[in-house]
């Protein structure tokens, strides 16, 4: 690789990046240009105005909520589900195997307003032939939740799974072997293991239902997420109050990365250093 | 405390394929017996019949005098080392250790000061508190003893577990873990691949091929008094001929082979064909004829191998032969290209069948 | 099954399959079926589902074909239904922005994969996560505020002097998809640039460097040996950024124009407008096929098994 050409990868990386963020930055500053439309240009002075609006939304906050709610419920769905989808098709061979990850991982793949459109149609004819007309079978959050179940359990299994394939099932033998029933073989080794991505999973799940549209688009009757109301606003004329909100979650985002890559170089330290620590004590043994 | 276990015709078959055959086998209580072979001769398969994992497809085992059939892993008081330790690398040591007693429910304090004893008997008092990844390869076999002895098995199943180690480490381990056994008193029974192991450390060793079990008895007579020629060429080395058997009489018999006439005890051949065996190190090599088994050859290499000199010279007639002298000074080391002959005492050849397998 | 059973008991087990199945059955396959049942039944009143009337037919798949427009195609003009029409130009437009996406990412994949130093990597990577972890709406407003009539980027070129009057973006400039389609190709950029990334990082360094070695110019190395090794991940980004682009709602109805209509919109209104579910249902597994196709054509012109793509 010659200097020039060097150069011109770093370049275009940069630019990359730039072309990542710069829509971010501009969308961020609007929120406190004191125009009455987002943008940037003209810049009228600076202004904290629109987060004054923002938290006096009470449709926002309302919205905001439910985002949270559905979020919270879909992990505690999706991740034991995903978590034991992965240890099932981990543990099983043959034919089946291909056939059930296909199924498995179908969802991922369908797109979200045919999701979306199935699970309201589903429970709405499940609550016809039932002849009841119970809530759960008309659209709302609670279908909303379903839904998205149905495909971010798609994620959680592929993470899991990943993490499931560096696992020994020596360790449950050994266990076994022990003594350990096994409930205590899962509670005691094999969850432990599968902890880091159950963590990882139920954060990817949290915050893909918290931006997910298109299958809450579809089912959620007439309450409103935080997406559903962005959009709205974006479609009946907007004032600067999404902007604001926009920045504050991006703020939120921010200090997210940073705190986990934190974690991760801490947690790749130790390691290192308790490797360290192993080949001296080898050494020494020597 | 420590329970002896009887394997009684026991087969055990992975689809069409037998991976064990009729294993018979009565181990001792407090005895360290072991199973010695080949990789994939079924070995790791007995084991784990023994633990629970597998079931045997016929026959009986019995620990303790009480047949296992059906008792689950964890309802046996047998406790396994695997071949790659198998330590919980999210607990610390002492965790690790007190695993057993845990799900026992045992209370927390107890647990802890258990471990710190097993710890102390297995010479690691200071790793309580660590992480697995922190551990050497030999203290990491350590700890895997010391948690398989917290459940106080009566019988302890070691899988290869000096496999991974280093030559000077396994060594060391060797002797620690003969140690250990004598001081506890549990029946040990020990898989490895290794015969200088598994003759250095056992009370007795049961010698595998392709399944079956070829010979069981104490190290000494495995290496002196080989039952055929896999378990003779599997402990050690042999000169071999080949030849025919003539006038078998009082256990002895003489063998015609082209490079000469020898006579040599006669083993029990069930009918097959069978070869001479004779160890290097009862090869002797002298200047002028012996009175019997005397074979005139030329020395070829001469090597030295620390302990002892390996003199490997072909005969007038093609064969090859190996002799081995100590090396303490007492007899002149041949050059290369001497001529002189090479015999051995009768008592100290045999002729042996090839190895009991399915036929 | 046996060796589930083996490894955690039937109890468990029994809470795996549970799961699993309430999974698959509830939320997968029983809905899908579902759709696929109504959308051959007519739309009908409460009262009168189940009645007589309440036959299967293929009407609300012919509402497909209904309503010709003109549509002209390198001067020749066609009749073509109104929805068909939709159909195609979202086919098209997404296929536009998986190769302009494919364009941007492939570059940038060898870089991090091959190029930037690995102290400087988690870093990069991180920031390219950034954006990810914003939602979708949020990203698709922000190119609204860049793309309004007096937005920044209006502002910018005409300040660098190379247009001398405000453009109306959202309306196009050399069609009514050109919004949509900058938009997606930001919003969905990410979903082909990880999985290639993740590809060519699982290709061995030294087999670029013995292409080199052996004296292939830089684009046959490419050609020859990193590309045939990123199958797996560009098939996997195609397939995403595809299925994204041609789902989406947010994106042509945040910054898209009200002369394009993309086929996501169509399904939205038999759905929400017209309160007709069922023509809703017929569509949307129109468009259900279209995306099986699509995945199967991808996964044969790429020779590469579903396992590859779904990671
Ligand atoms: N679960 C199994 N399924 C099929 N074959 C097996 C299985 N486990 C072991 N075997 C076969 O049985 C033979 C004996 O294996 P093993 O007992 O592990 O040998 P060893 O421990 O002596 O190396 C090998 O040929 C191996 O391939
Ligand atoms: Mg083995």
């Amino acid at each position: 690789m010659t200097p020039s050409r060097r150069f011109l990868a770093h370049f275009y990386m940069a630019l990359f990046v730039i072309y990542l963020m710069l829509p971010l930055v501009v969308m961020a500053g609007a929120a406190f240009n004191d125009s009455k439309l987002p943008t940037i240009v003209p810049w009228k002075g600076f202004t904290l105005d629109w987060f004054s609006a923002l938290f006096a939304d009470g449709r926002m906050w309302r919205a905001f909520l439910n985002s949270i709610l559905v979020a919270l419920a879909v992990v505690a769905l999706a991740v034991p589900i995903g978590t034991a989808a992965a240890i099932v098709i981990n543990a099983i061979s043959g034919k089946w195997r291909a056939t059930l990850y296909g199924f498995m991982v179908a969802p991922v793949l369908a797109p979200g307003l045919v999701i979306g459109i199935s699970t309201v149609l589903f429970w709405n004819s499940l609550g016809n032939t039932v002849g009841s007309d119970f809530i759960l079978f008309r659209p709302g959050l609670h279908l909303s939740t379903l839904g998205q179940v149905s495909f971010i359990s798609a994620y959680v299994m592929l993470l899991v799974l990943a993490r499931l394939q560096s696992f020994d099932p020596g360790l449950e033998e050994a266990a076994l072997d022990l003594g350990a029933s096994h409930a205590q073989v899962l509670r005691r080794i094999l969850l432990p293991h599968l902890y880091p991505a159950m963590g990882a999973s139920a954060a990817v799940a949290f915050f893909q239902s918290l931006e997910n549209f298109n299958v809450t688009l579809f089912t959620r009757g007439g309450a409103d997420t935080l997406t559903v109301y962005v959009f709205s606003k974006v479609r009946a004329g907007i004032t600067p109050t999404i902007n604001a909100l926009a920045f504050l979650l991006i703020c939120v985002t921010l200090v997210l990365a940073l705190v986990y890559e934190m974690k991760r170089r801490r947690k790749a330290r130790i390691e290192a250093e308790r490797a360290a620590e192993a080949r001296r004590a080898e050494a020494a043994m020597l | 405390m420590s329970a002896g276990i009887d394997l009684e015709n026991v087969c055990c078959d992975f689809g069409t394929f037998r991976a064990v055959d009729n294993a018979n086998v009565s181990i001792r209580p407090g005895e360290f017996f072991s199973f010695l072979g080949p990789s994939g001769c079924g070995k790791t398969t007995i084991l784990r019949m023994v633990s629970g994992f597998i079931e045997p497809t016929q026959g009986t085992i019995r620990i303790g005098g009480k047949d296992v059939k059906g008792t689950r892993p964890n309802q046996r008081p047998t406790a396994l080392i695997f071949q790659n330790l198998a330590l919980f690398p999210l607990m610390p040591i002492w965790e690790n250790i007190a695993f057993g007693l845990e799900v026992r429910g045992v209370d927390k304090a107890t647990r802890r000061r258990r471990a710190e004893e097993l710890l102390k008997l297995v010479d690691l008092p200071d790793a309580a508190d660590k992480m697995v990844s922190q551990l050497s390869g030999g203290q990491k076999q350590r700890v895997a003893i010391a948690r398989a002895l917290a459940v106080e098995p009566s019988v302890m199943l070691l899988d290869e577990p000096l496999s991974a180690l280093d030559l000077k480490l396994r060594q060391h381990m060797r002797a620690e873990l003969r140690a250990i056994q004598k001081r506890t008193g549990v029946t040990f029974i020990y898989i490895t691949h290794d015969q200088g192991e598994a003759l250095a450390m056992s009370d007795r060793v049961g010698v595998m091929s392709q399944g079956r079990i070829q010979q069981i008895a104490d190290p000494r007579e495995i290496y002196n008094n080989p039952v055929n020629g896999f378990v003779a060429s599997f402990v050690g080395e042999n000169n071999i001929f080949q030849g025919e058997i003539q006038n078998p009489s009082g256990g002895m018999a003489r063998y015609v082979t082209p490079h000469g006439t020898f006579r040599a005890r006669l083993g029990d051949l069930g009918g097959m064909p069978g070869k001479l065996y004779v160890r290097p190190e009862h090869t002797l090599i002298s200047a002028t004829p012996a009175e019997e088994n005397s074979i005139p050859v030329t020395v070829g290499d001469v090597s030295f191998e620390g302990s002892f000199i390996a003199i490997h010279a072909t005969s007038d007639t093609g064969a090859h032969l190996t002799a081995e002298i100590r090396n303490d000074g007492s007899a002149t080391v041949p050059e290369r290209g001497a001529k002189l002959y090479m015999s051995f005492a009768p008592e100290r050849a045999a002729i042996l069948p090839d190895a009991n397998v399915r036929g | 099954m046996e060796n589930l059973i083996r490894r955690y008991g039937r109890g468990l087990t029994g809470i795996f399959v549970l799961l699993v199945g309430f999974w698959l059955l509830m939320l997968v396959i029983l809905p899908n079926f579902a759709m696929f049942e109504q959308s051959f039944r007519p739309y009908l009143p409460v009262t009168e589902i189940g009645g007589p009337r309440d036959v299967y037919s293929l009407n609300n798949y012919a509402k497909f074909f209904d309503a010709p427009v003109e549509w002209s195609l390198f001067g020749i003009t066609l009749m073509v239904p109104v929805h068909v029409l939709s159909f195609l130009q979202t086919i098209f437009y997404s296929a536009l922005c998986t190769v302009i996406a494919l364009i941007l990412s492939y570059p940038l994949a060898f870089y991090l994969a091959k190029i930037a130093s690995p102290q400087s990597l988690p870093t990069l990577l991180l920031l390219l996560f950034i954006p990810l972890w914003v939602s979708e709406a949020l990203r698709a407003f922000a190119w609204y505020v860049i793309l309004t009539f007096n937005g920044p980027l209006n502002q910018l070129l005409m300040w660098l002097g190379l247009i001398d009057q405000a453009i109306r973006w959202q309306q196009g400039v050399l069609t009514n998809f050109d919004a949509i389609v900058i938009v997606m190709v930001y919003c969905y950029v990410l979903f082909m640039l990880l999985p290639i990334y993740t590809s060519i990082q699982s290709l061995d360094t030294n087999q670029i460097e013995a292409a080199e070695d052996l004296g292939a110019p830089w684009w046959r190395t490419h050609l020859r040996v990193v590309i045939p090794h990123a199958k797996p991940g560009i098939a996997s980004g195609c397939v995403m950024v595809f299925m994204l682009s041609a789902g989406s709602l947010l994106v042509p109805t945040v910054v898209g124009s009200t002369r394009a209509n993309w086929f996501p919109q169509t399904i939205y209104t038999w759905f929400n407008d017209s309160q007709d579910w069922q023509t809703g249902a017929a569509y949307s597994m129109i468009f259900l096929l279209l995306c099986i196709v699509f995945v199967i054509l991808m996964l044969r012109l790429f020779r590469v098994s579903l396992s590859d793509i779904a990671k």
